[in-house]
């Protein structure tokens, strides 16, 4: 394989990469406030990244730079659903940092290179490429939590986010090292050569649970979550939405890439552990949102429940069990941002309203909003006919043909509880007394979002799911 | 094999979907007039709402009386589309078991409707929107032959009703953990989540079905033979979420609540067909899917239903709430639905399906005439009523009648729906029978002393004294639902020929249980099985 054909299947990355460098470059001459101009362009830059991933994809497997980086299609259709995630992400954040007087041309470059760093994530097969990616991907997260410079909680968030991230990133290279040192490489084929072994060293055990704890961190799955609350809270909401969504997809797929290709054989070794993190997660989840006011607060605990739901179907460890994660991240992904672009909306004339308290009454007042609140909850909540539902079938189902029974059963449990405080937010809505309506100036990226996700949660049953079914499965066979 | 005959025209997919159309009609219009012409949408609301659960009423009557084949067994009218691919499919169609359900829902609705159209005043919109959703999620959980499909209606169905009761249900506080509250809002949230809480485990049952068989078809699944010690597991979760929909003692709490928050259409369409949904499982689903399961569990049901029969007939007995005294008599004649089915008789699995109509109607009834007295005096206690047989002659007739049918009266819908299910018990168990017989007199006991109390005696109360008799909606209304009742307990047959048609194969698939229980029983050590798959 020639460096051309190399780079070839790097081009998504590339391309983002150079478009990140230029727009950086661009936004420095053109200074003043331009950094319309340079969002507009990362957001063109993350669609034609979408076009090159769909349009160079290949039908078979292709590995690059010496077995470093895989091009599959998982990693594929991965990148095809961060970018739309990333770009939408994007346009929610332009009003509400032009009207915060934070818009700088910064933001859309870390984007992308964030996106960068996640396309190596869900595409590296070996640990030296997974962990730049990870980094890649973590730095730009630590400076956009902070990039409220003059708010003492956004800096908070970013200075906490750093310190943690910088801990979990060393578990994760003490685990990496463990690994290479009892494997001798740091390939995902090797390592499940040398594992799969007769005699499997026990070390590598030991390298595998710290992996585990740092990929844990970056999903925020409890008992690693601790971060996630005070970050969701201190970012910019646009900021938050960015943090919910992409990044979680990219970290399932590379957990689920890293078990499943490089120690399949001691499933029995990180099954339980998995399984460990996925009641904690719901659990945590559940149990924490119960008391939560603060919107924001309140979705930081139900991602974590949700990562728990996700893990569930990863603790399967089958083949159904990977695509049901990469549907329940699908489903996630949408559910969250139209979410956020809903929070986005709750502004008052004297600053964003963040307290669930804000919502009294707002079928009466919004009713569009309302409504969009209403199904993006009960989607979130897996009630049916909400296509939220769907994403706990699969993972139920690949947890029930995997036998994790008791697991299944915890999900049961968890979701009622959580189901609790779904309906909270939605009796707020629907049954107490109005106050007075939020400022209806969010621009048409935050509307468009809220009223598209909100109609696909419903329609989306009707048509998405069949399809994303076949995409998962189509994404996971290239592991087994 | 079971038969299914196709149908040309998506009849089951256009009644269910019909309401849904109404509702996104209200929608609309209510998005797009202003602020000031409230009142106006309120109407429209109110006529959009009523002409849709019409037309749904006529059609659904048309299908039953011209398209339907009442002699045939096996699914008529069946539509299948691709849907989530790999043996999961769109799939409608109806059979004895639940073409008469469909027809009650189809019934219901405008009943509901015309119930609300001056007792709800505020949000009228939403309240009619809610209601239409409502009413595609039932048809959709009655004519679903699909078991994702039927599930997704089933919790689906929630939603609405949790709106309906927490918006525009009574007014009143209650302490909880040292918070007071809104006690609709409890309501609310109790009946979603004990609801949801069984409807979960029976997810995970109907996934692993899924994973065994290889589809969700029902009539596939129907046919489908799963190894007893399987059938144990999968009956307790199917019967933890139809248990908690019946309701079944002891996890019939929520419903005395839910009714007395619910307005009086969301009372009627909650008892009426919303607690069928959980028999209705029980005979397409328990009986015939898990029937080694159901009769090994018989004595359980027969047990719970005799606590339930007893016990709810003595709280109603001691309530000063009027439709809490009607809720827990509900609990009592769910509990002979019960024990009907769990007879594994004629008798007992037809009647259980009778005493379901029957009771849709009569409690249906009876919480109409609730409503009726709550929309003029505003209260429900007992004891604020008394004498009003001197001031509301008609309704003083309406509510004896009704009464009297849901004491079991014979030549009311009631007796059939009692009698049947006894006999059924009888030829099962003697003391089950006995014991259900204590039941009918008990519900005698508290059903007079409602009427005594509230109806009887001399006016104590002076607002009464000017009390206005049922106006021509709500008496027109009563009076259709009591011609029902009485055709119903005149001449039963046609209807139990009907169920006859979709019970055999539930009985048929019984008897093959009881067969494998007695070679179990004649030989333990050669055909004993752990229960598989379970950790």
């Amino acid at each position: 394989m020639t460096l051309s054909d190399n780079v070839t299947l790097l081009l998504p990355e590339l391309f983002l990469s150079i478009a990140a460098m230029v727009l950086l470059l661009v936004g420095v001459y053109l200074r003043g406030d331009r950094a319309r101009e340079v969002g507009l362009g990362a957001a063109v830059c993350l669609v034609a990244a979408v076009f090159i991933v769909l349009v160079t994809g290949h039908a078979e497997t292709v590995s690059a730079f010496e077995g470093a980086f895989v091009d599959d299609t998982l990693a594929r259709s991965s990148k095809a659903f961060i970018f739309v995630a990333a770009l939408i992400s994007l346009l929610l954040a332009d009003r509400f940092f032009q009207r915060e007087r934070l818009a700088r041309p910064e933001y859309p470059v870390l984007i992308l290179l964030a996106c960068v760093g996640m396309a190596l994530m869900v595409s590296s097969t070996d640990l030296i490429s997974l962990y730049m990616g990870i980094e890649l991907q973590s730095l730009a997260a630590y400076v956009m939590a902070a990039f409220n410079r003059d708010s003492r909680r956004s800096t908070e968030a970013g200075l906490k986010y750093f310190v943690l991230g910088a801990l979990s990133s060393g578990l994760l290279l003490y685990g990496a090292s463990l690994v290479y040192g009892f494997t001798g490489s740091t390939q995902f084929d090797a390592i499940a050569a040398v594992a799969g072994g007769v005699e499997s060293p026990v070390g590598l055990t030991f390298g595998l649970v710290f992996l585990i704890s740092g990929v844990a961190f970056k999903v925020s799955a409890a008992p690693f979550h601790m971060w996630t609350p005070d970050v969701y809270e201190g970012s910019p909401t646009p900021v938050t939405a960015f943090f919910a969504a992409a990044p979680k997809l990219a970290g399932m797929v590379l957990f689920g890439r890293v078990l499943v290709e490089a120690f399949p054989s001691l499933i029995d070794q990180w099954q339980p552990i998995v399984w460990l993190l996925s009641a904690a997660s719901m659990i945590v989840g559940a149990l924490s949102a119960l008391v939560q006011t603060n919107i924001k607060r309140l979705m930081a605990y139900s991602s974590i429940g949700h990562i728990g739901y996700a893990l569930m179907g990863l603790a399967a460890g089958t083949e159904a069990g990977i695509s049901s994660v990469v549907i329940y991240m699908v489903i996630y992904l949408i559910m969250t941002l139209g979410t956020f672009a809903c929070i986005l909306s709750m502004r008052r004339s004297e600053g964003m309203a963040e307290n669930i308290s804000d919502l009294a009454g707002l079928s009466q007042t919004q009713r569009g909003l309302a409504f969009a609140f209403t199904f993006l909850f009960i989607s979130l909540a897996g009630i049916p006919i909400f296509i939220g539902f769907f994403a706990k079938f699969f993972v139920f189902m690949a947890a029930v043909g995997a036998g994790l029974y008791v697991l299944a059963a915890v999900g049961v449990i968890t979701s009622v509880v959580a189901t609790y405080y779904y309906l909270s937010v939605i009796k707020t809505i629907w049954f107490d007394e109005p106050q007075t309506g939020f400022v209806r100036e969010n621009g048409p990226a935050v509307r468009l979002t809220a009223a598209l996700a909100s109609i696909v949660t419903v329609v989306g049953i009707l048509v998405a799911i069949g399809p994303l079914r076949a995409v998962a499965e189509a994404a996971a066979a290239p592991l087994f | 094999m079971i038969a299914e005959s196709p149908s040309d025209v998506p009849w089951l997919t256009l009644i269910t979907f019909l309401p849904l159309v109404g509702a996104l009609f209200i929608l609309l219009r209510r998005a797009m007039s202003r602020d000031d012409e409230q009142h106006l949408v309120d109407q429209a609301a109110r006529n959009v709402a009523f002409w849709t659960t019409a037309i749904v009423f006529v059609f659904t009557m048309g299908i039953y009386f011209l398209i339907y084949d009442k002699d045939e067994t096996g699914f008529q009218l069946v539509e299948q589309v691709n849907w989530l691919g790999q043996g999961i499919t769109y799939k409608m169609g109806v059979d004895g078991v639940s073409i008469l359900f469909v027809v009650l829902t189809a019934f219901i609705m405008p009943v509901c409707v015309l119930a609300s159209w001056d007792s709800i005043k505020t949000r009228v919109a939403d309240y009619m929107t809610a209601f239409l959703v409502l009413e595609t999620m039932i048809m959709g959980v009655f004519s679903s032959l699909d078991l994702v499909l039927f599930y997704v209606f089933f919790e689906a169905s929630l939603i609405p009703m949790f709106l309906i009761i927490g918006v525009w249900g009574s007014k009143g506080e209650k302490v909880l953990f040292g918070r007071t509250i809104s006690s609709r809002v409890y309501a609310a949230f109790k009946f979603f989540l004990y609801t949801l809480l069984g409807s979960l485990l029976m997810l995970i049952a109907l996934v692993y079905m899924y994973l065994e068989a290889g589809t969700t078809d029902i009539v596939q699944l129907l046919q489908y033979d799963f190894a007893p010690g399987v059938q144990t597991w999968l009956w307790l979760a199917f019967f933890a979420s139809f248990a908690v929909k019946m309701p079944m003692w002891p996890v019939h709490t929520w419903l005395p609540d839910a009714h007395v928050q619910a307005p009086t259409a969301g009372s009627i369409v909650l008892a009426a067909i919303l607690l069928k949904m959980g028999g209705y499982g029980f005979v397409r689903f328990s009986l015939p899917m898990f029937p080694d399961a159901s009769v090994d569990f018989a004595p359980l049901v027969f047990t719970l239903s005799i606590i339930a029969i007893i016990w709810a007939s003595l709280v109603a007995f001691a309530q000063e709430d009027m439709k809490k005294l009607i809720a827990y008599s509900s609990v009592a004649h769910m509990g002979f639905v019960t024990m009907g089915l769990f007879t594994g008789t004629q008798q007992g699995i037809d009647g259980a399906m009778f005493q379901m109509l029957s009771h849709g109607f009569i409690s249906g009834a009876l919480f109409l005439c609730v409503g009726v007295l709550y929309d003029r005096m505003h209260t429900r206690e007992i004891a604020a009523y008394g004498g009003l047989v001197m001031r509301m002659k008609w309704f003083a007739a309406f509510f004896l009648f009704f009464t009297m049918g849901n004491i079991g009266l014979p030549g009311i819908s009631g007796f059939v729906g009692e009698i049947l299910p006894l006999i059924g018990a009888f030829r099962v168990n003697t003391w089950v029978a006995a014991l259900a017989t204590l039941g009918m007199i008990l519900s005698a006991a508290y059903g007079l002393r409602l009427y005594r109390e509230g109806v009887f005696g001399v006016i104590k109360n002076e607002a009464l004294e000017t009390i206005p008799d049922v106006n021509k909606r709500e008496g027109g209304l009563l009076a259709v639902l009591a011609a029902l009742a009485l055709y119903l307990g005149v001449n039963p047959t046609p209807t139990l020929n009907v169920f006859e048609t979709g019970t055999d194969y539930v009985l048929a698939r019984l008897e093959a249980g009881v067969a494998v229980a007695e070679t179990d029983a004649a030989e333990p050590a050669a055909t004993t099985t752990e229960p598989e798959g379970v950790h």
